[in-house]
């Protein structure tokens, strides 16, 4: 069975003001202009990666990491305040699947992965923060990369 | 607004919820604790298999705002996380902010140059 997070999160931080969920009452759509094997493809998850010496998140914090395609694994760490990151410490692909997705590049199940990946650390109370802050660089970022698809990994 | 940019999305999920009351544009739902949206650690045959079929809904996926759920299983023996997950007392205890500081301290050290 799903978990049903909304009643639970209502429940776990019942000492604070009740979070204001994001109802969408519209989708945005953009059709798939290319198969996915001729797509060059960004990876961004929420789940609070970060490279070599780049700094930690803190709280409320809607800034992003840029992560180089060929990072390897040593080099990658978790800080994140929403989730058990013990097993994403073990192996960032559990929530950042940056191997996976270069081995799918190179088997040409995807077209490109496109140079860097992102992450950003997921657990920011402010819908407004992400919607206004993050969201515009992060499509800078994929406009000027030409990106042909977006991939969003949670945590 | 990234679709609005003229760029496709496909947002995975462990929280079918929430996911259909943002009404993400594309979503793929696989039912894993938080913290192993794309499998488990060191498992990489079952992270390619789910991040194959979660980038396959890209081209199956025709109606926005539709979720398609996969059917991996996290453990068969054990349902038990699906009640006790997201409640109080669920999340560990997080390193202290000296711990932290420590930590971040030794990366920048190990990277300086």
């Amino acid at each position: 069975m799903p978990v049903a997070y909304i009643p639970r999160t209502r429940e776990l931080y019942s000492d604070f003001t009740p979070y204001r969920w994001v109802v969408n009452t519209t989708v945005p759509w953009t059709p798939l202009r290319k198969p996915i094997a001729q797509s060059k493809i960004a990876l961004m998850s929420s789940g609070g990666i970060m490279y070599r010496d780049q700094p930690r998140f803190h709280r409320e914090d809607a800034s992003y990491r840029r992560i180089p395609k060929d990072a390897a694994r040593e080099d990658l760490s978790v800080w994140h305040f929403g989730y058990p990151t013990a097993d994403a410490e073990k192996d960032p692909n559990c929530v950042f699947p940056l191997e996976r997705m270069r081995e799918l590049e190179a088997e040409h199940v995807i077209g490109e992965l496109s140079d860097p990946a992102f992450s950003f650390m997921g657990g920011v109370y402010s819908a407004r923060k992400i919607r206004d802050e993050l969201a515009p660089q992060i499509v800078d970022e994929l406009k000027r990369a030409h990106v042909d698809a977006f991939y969003l990994v949670p945590a | 607004m990234v679709e609005e940019a003229g760029i496709p999305t496909l947002c995975m999920t462990s929280a079918l919820d929430i996911t259909q009351s943002v009404k993400a544009p594309r979503a793929v739902f696989v039912n894993f604790p938080l913290g192993h949206q794309t499998g488990r650690p060191n498992d990489p045959a079952i992270q390619r298999q789910i991040v194959r079929d979660a980038l396959r809904a890209f081209e199956t996926i025709g109606t926005p705002g539709e979720i398609v759920q996969l059917p991996y299983v996290w453990d068969p023996n054990d349902r038990t996380w699906e009640t006790r997950d997201y409640t109080k007392g669920w999340m560990p205890e997080r390193p202290s902010r000296e711990a932290a500081d420590l930590a971040e301290a030794e990366r920048a050290a190990r990277y300086a140059k």
